[in-house]
């Protein structure tokens, strides 16, 4: 199934017939079970990097027993390269609030919290106001769910889930060990639902108008549309939703200035795919999945200085309690600035590619498992400029 | 009671008086006096009854909750990546030049802080900078000047 | 609620284990080691080291061993190829940041980290040195603990042992990526904060990040030094893990070689902090006596209950900062090792015929706090320190090991007289509810004339390593001076780890339990568990410890304080009666309030 670019409306578009409110009010007339049905059956995965289906997640936390359960929406949207989840805020905050309510409803759930970066601050007084507004407009269809807003305060981490709830504790962003997940045991220590802004949004949308539609879309592997960020050389940055499964190549004939050297796909933790790989690689589940960051790289930039600004990036932004990830990362990003001055030979960079092996499976969470994604996709396809 | 207590018992008030509440409550703390003093850290240990190292160890966590003073206005420019390429040193010169001071220093005035932020969620449209909670993208070197000078007449 | 089986494989072998085991534990029980360094017996699970990393069939990550629970039909590898390269390179991220001059390094030889790269064979590794300048000055504020940062792997153990087992949180990690580290509040020296120097983060270390301020050269110069008279007493529980750092088996008594030992490296008079342990009990039974008096008899309202232990420097301190409120319940008495150097520069002096300034007194103890102690200023009643030099258990058999002494096949030797003859009673100072115990064997008979109702004088109630326990004893038929005290219930409790402490101090601040006596020990299962014992410790070691200290409690001709023949005869030339004057100036003492935050 080849599919070519294609721009869809789903996420922004404004519908003056039925509120985001007013879905909420139509699907709490079914049963969470036949919504779980027809997440499972749309075949939607998260769209906050790790493409855990959605529908079963949420079925997961269901069956279990609890008094308490949480609902969390996050917001702390720090992988470089990536924006849309700020524009979805601003632009249609409802449809994020109607997608936590109805899982909520699913769930049973009472509470539901936004986790919004401390970046985004600005966003505050209007999200605020709109929480507000829903969460009375709930209490006017009796329906049994508040929403409140936490603020973080500057740790790309705090995106991981469970530093995501350590933080919401009030401690340190330090991921936890799994099992248990956060379906079992969350934020404290509650089953909890942890979703992306944008897959809230397709779950609403889902609702409104059947799996089918968002089925339609995309491929076997990769259900539906997604929101890119894109950024880089182009004359066109910003926020655009397609349809998943193109072609890379596509991309770029779409977003490129004619001169693009390289892709970065999924942010600084995603991978870097060169000029001759465009055409081979599918963007979606089944090819290079991202959580949305396109960064577009023409031939004037230097891949060394990109490396080197992703490895300094987890450097800093690692939470420093794992040995593979806080060290490993000081190695690489130290090991390529001593193969450029010449004070190790070129072969030490197969010494870091094997040591980014040992990060991607013993590291405790997605950060330290992901670094080696850039580092090798970097190194394999430009070596001569990490070298020279 | 020092202005400092009092902030961080309304803060507490506000925000319930458990471990849960420690972000808000630093956050809050950030929001009025720009950074957390040796005392603004002891006395958010003696009202939620946490350790003064634990406390100090969760908030030196967090790049936004400070702990060393900070002027008036805290500029961040975005350092990573995409604002790298579209010019963020060329904006972090002028305001060092502007400021006459470095990375990570406080002007005399205690008017502003420069520092710098990994990826501001912005890189369409860098580069981008962070004064306090408003940001300001497409930057050019002219654009940020004229900005901090707006900040610096209404802080006098 | 039975558990359920689960049935896997470890490196083909099966086994069914209790649902909830971790892998690690799994493994263990069929003989496979696992290599570990966050993890700890006596602590939470942290997962941060990663050296544990098994392979799990079908798996796309390692697990951290200690981390995961076994899962129906897991098959798990703990040395495949993966594991192996996944364990060395980590070992090899751990010393690019580690400032690995082993050879001065105190840990030498008792080094986890070292331990794991000589099995390892790391020799050259390859990847660049991380060490940073800043890390490599040393914390040496406090007269207890010595903090080096360049040695620290981050396992967080410290910060755990703080936390939960001594509820002081003095160490917090802080900061993030490659500036985190373990520290303190605002980075300040150990000395400046609520750090009760209880060495309990020491024993849990695994490197030499942590380790004590160490006293060896200056007890050695002692020695050697013919202008002074040097004189040894051993705290209670040194003798029953001595042994651990000689070769000796867990749980064994060494009393007489240690004595033996001590002989040996040339120590002039080698003595017996029971013999101060047993002083301990005369003054602070008859201290609770007549508080109890006071309360009951002449209503009087300044008298505060419920009184409290004072024998651990490092509760003292953990109170002066944390409940300055409670300072007045406790009791005044001086700890056994203070008692000793006092009496020791004073009464022992004279009846030897050593100038005071002459004499040395070097402390052999289970201890790190107790480095404080003597150097806090109320601790020279005689004129001069009380107590010149402490040492821990574990310098003790560095000193023994430099002598060339073969420990094992040493004869027992006796403690030289006076201030060396003991009672079971002090014995079981060393463990939880051992001065509780003793404290009741001599009170109860004070009061009524009769031994205490237990069988063999061993009062099981208060022992064991509960962490707070709670104990009721009806005093009935009292002599007639006691009579006020007929038909009292005398309401007991006993915490040991400062954590649980807390827990105790939170009940008596709320009023919610009317106790009249309370025992605190800093450390975890009482002094046997303190922070300068030989490392390791786990709840296993300390149970075989205490073991051994009622086993030399039983073994001891006398059992009670007041039958101790050098107390009475102390009392007869020296000291006249408990609380007298003497006593007053020497063996008492006052506490100061200090900062919480
Ligand atoms: C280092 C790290 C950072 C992450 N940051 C984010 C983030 O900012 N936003 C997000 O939705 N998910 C982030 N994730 C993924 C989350 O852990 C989690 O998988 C996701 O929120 C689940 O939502 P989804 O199923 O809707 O994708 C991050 C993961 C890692 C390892
Ligand atoms: S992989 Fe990195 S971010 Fe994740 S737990 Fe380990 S140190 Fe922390
Ligand atoms: S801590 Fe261990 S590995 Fe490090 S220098 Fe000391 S003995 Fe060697
Ligand atoms: S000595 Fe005791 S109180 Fe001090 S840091 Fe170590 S564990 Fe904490
Ligand atoms: S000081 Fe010791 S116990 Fe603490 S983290 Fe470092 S190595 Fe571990
Ligand atoms: S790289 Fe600067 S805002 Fe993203
Ligand atoms: S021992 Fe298991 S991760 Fe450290």
């Amino acid at each position: 199934m080849e599919k070519t670019l294609k721009k869809v409306d789903i996420i922004f578009e404004i519908d003056d017939k039925q509120s985001p409110l007013s879905i909420l009010e139509k699907t709490i007339k079914r049963s969470p079970d036949e919504i779980i049905l027809d997440l499972i059956d749309s075949g939607l995965k998260g769209r906050g990097g790790a493409g855990f289906p959605t529908g079963l997640k949420w079925k997961f936390a269901r069956n279990e027993d609890s008094e308490t359960k949480y609902i969390i929406c996050n917001a702390d949207e720090g992988e470089p390269g990536t924006f849309k989840d700020r524009e979805i805020i601003d632009r249609v905050p409802d449809k994020i609030l109607t997608g936590m309510a109805i899982c909520g409803y699913v769930v049973g759930a009472k509470e539901g919290f936004i986790y919004l970066r401390g970046e985004y601050n600005f966003l505050l007084k209007n999200l605020q106001k709109r929480v507000d507004d829903y969460n009375l407009g709930m209490k006017k269809l009796n329906f049994d769910f508040t929403i409140a807003i936490k603020s973080g305060s500057g740790a790309y981490v705090c995106g991981e889930e469970s530093a995501l709830f350590e933080s919401m504790e009030g401690k340190r962003g330090e991921p936890r060990n799994k099992p248990p997940y956060p379906t079992v045991a969350g934020y404290n220590s509650k089953p909890t639902v942890i979703n992306n802004v944008e897959t809230l949004v397709y779950t609403s949308m889902i609702c409104r108008m059947g799996p089918e539609q968002f089925k339609a879309l995309g491929t076997s592997d990769s259900r539906g549309s997604k929101v890119f960020s894109v950024s880089g050389d182009t004359p066109i940055s910003g926020i655009y939703e397609l349809e998943l499964g193109m072609p890379l190549n596509d991309f770029v004939n779409e977003f490129g200035d004619g001169d693009t050297k390289a892709v970065q796909v999924g942010g600084a933790s995603g991978h870097c795919v060169p000029r001759k790989k465009f055409n081979d690689t599918i963007i979606g589940f089944e090819g290079i999945p991202t959580g949305g960051s396109m960064m577009i790289f023409n031939s004037s930039r230097s891949m060394y200085n990109v490396l080197h600004d992703y490895l300094e990036f987890f450097t800093e932004e690692s939470c420093g309690q794992c040995t593979p990830c806080r060290v490993g990362c000081q190695q690489l990003l130290k090991g390529i600035e001593a193969v450029k001055r010449g004070e190790r030979p070129p072969a030490y960079l197969d010494d870091l590619k094997k040591l980014t092996g040992t990060m991607k499976i013993a590291a405790k969470c997605g950060l330290g498992q992901s670094v080696g994604n850039p580092f090798n996709s970097i190194i394999d396809n430009f070596r001569e400029e990490i070298i020279y | 009671m020092s202005t400092t207590e009092a902030l961080v018992k309304e803060l507490v008030e506000k925000n319930g008086k458990t471990r849960n509440s420690l972000m808000p409550v630093l956050q809050g703390i950030v929001q009025n006096e720009r950074y957390l003093s040796e005392e603004a850290l002891l006395s958010v240990a003696r009202e939620l009854d946490l350790s003064a190292a634990d406390v100090y160890g969760t908030a030196s966590f967090y790049t936004f909750l400070d702990t060393v003073p900070r002027g008036k206005n805290i500029i961040r420019v975005c350092k990573t990546i995409t604002c790298h390429m579209k010019g963020k040193d060329e904006i972090v010169n002028s305001l060092c030049n502007a400021l006459k001071i470095k990375v990570g220093e406080t002007t005399h005035d205690n008017k502003f802080t420069l520092l710098t932020a990994n990826c501001l969620g912005w890189c369409h449209k860098g580069p981008v900078m962070l004064i306090n909670d408003e940001v300001y993208p497409d930057l050019t070197p002219q654009k940020a000047l004229e900005i901090i000078e707006e900040y610096a007449k209404v802080a006098q | 609620m039975s558990k359920y089986l689960v049935n896997l494989k470890i490196n083909n072998m099966p086994i069914s284990v209790e649902e909830g085991t971790t892998i690690l534990e799994a493994a263990k029980m069929l003989n496979f080691k696992i290599p570990t360094l966050c993890n700890h017996p006596d602590l939470t699970v942290a997962g941060n080291c990663r050296v544990c990393v098994v392979e799990v069939k079908g798996a796309r990550l390692l697990a951290a061993s200690c981390a995961t629970p076994v899962s129906e039909g897991m098959e798990v590898f703990t040395n495949s190829e993966k594991v192996r390269i996944s364990r060395k390179h980590i070992v090899e991220l751990l010393l690019s940041e580690h400032n690995a001059d082993c050879t001065k390094c105190f840990k030498n030889g008792h080094c986890e980290l070292q331990d794991l790269s000589s099995e390892y064979r790391i020799g050259d590794h390859v990847f660049l040195d991380m060490v940073k300048e800043e890390s490599k000055i040393q914390d040496i504020s406090s007269p207890s603990i010595i903090k080096d940062d360049s040695k620290c792997i981050r396992c967080q153990r410290c910060v755990r042992t703080c936390t939960e087992l001594q509820g002081v949180s003095a160490l917090a990690v802080v900061k993030k990526g490659d500036h985190q580290k373990i520290s303190t509040f605002l980075n300040k020296p150990l000395h400046e904060v609520v750090c009760t120097n209880c060495g309990q983060c020491i024993n849990r270390c695994p490197t030499g990040a942590l380790t004590e301020r160490n006293y060896i050269e200056e007890v050695w110069n002692a020695i050697y030094d013919p202008s002074k008279f040097v004189v040894v007493q051993t705290a209670p529980a040194t003798r029953v893990a001595l042994g651990e750092d000689l070769g000796i088996p867990v749980g064994q008594r060494v009393t007489g070689k240690m004595v033996a030992a001590l002989k040996k490296l040339g120590i002039n008079k080698v003595l017996d902090t029971d013999f101060t342990a047993d002083l301990t009990i005369m003054e602070e039974g008859t201290e609770l006596l007549t508080r109890l008096k006071r309360a009951l008899v002449d209503k009087d309202e300044t008298v505060v209950l419920p009184m409290m232990t004072s024998c651990s420097p490092g509760w003292i301190k953990f109170q002066e900062h944390m409940y300055p409120e409670l300072l007045d319940n406790l009791s005044t008495c001086k700890s056994p090792q203070q008692m000793f150097g006092a009496v020791a520069k004073t009464y022992y002096a004279d009846k030897i015929n050593i100038k005071a300034q002459d004499m040395i007194v070097v402390s052999i103890m289970p201890c790190v706090a107790k480095k404080f102690e003597c150097e806090r200023p109320e601790m020279r009643d005689s004129g001069y320190q009380d107590v010149d030099y402490v040492l821990t258990t574990r310098e003790l058999a560095m000193m023994i090991k430099q002598a060339g002494i073969d420990f094992d096949k040493l004869n027992d030797e006796h403690y030289d007289s006076i201030l060396g003859e003991s009672s079971g009673a002090a014995v079981i100072f060393g463990a939880t509810g051992g001065v509780m115990e003793a404290a009741l064997r001599t009170a109860y008979e004070i009061v009524t004339g009769r031994e205490v109702p237990f069988t063999n004088l061993n009062i099981k109630p208060v022992r064991g390593m509960e962490g707070i326990k709670e104990a009721s004893i009806k005093i009935k038929n009292v002599k007639p001076e006691w009579s006020f005290l007929e038909g009292v219930e005398l309401n007991v409790a006993i915490a040991h780890g400062l954590a649980n402490a807390r827990q105790l101090m939170e009940k008596v601040k709320s009023g919610e339990a009317a106790y009249h006596f309370i025992e605190i020990m800093g450390c975890p299962g009482g002094c046997l568990g303190g922070g300068g014992q030989p490392i390791p410790t786990s709840p296993e070691i300390r149970k075989k410890r205490a073991e051994a200290i009622y086993s030399e409690d039983a073994d001891m001709p006398i059992r009670k304080s007041h039958e101790n023949p050098e107390v009475v005869e102390i009392y007869k030339d020296f000291l006249t009666e408990p609380l007298g004057h003497k006593s007053h100036d020497l063996l008492h003492t006052h506490y100061k309030p200090r900062k919480r935050y």
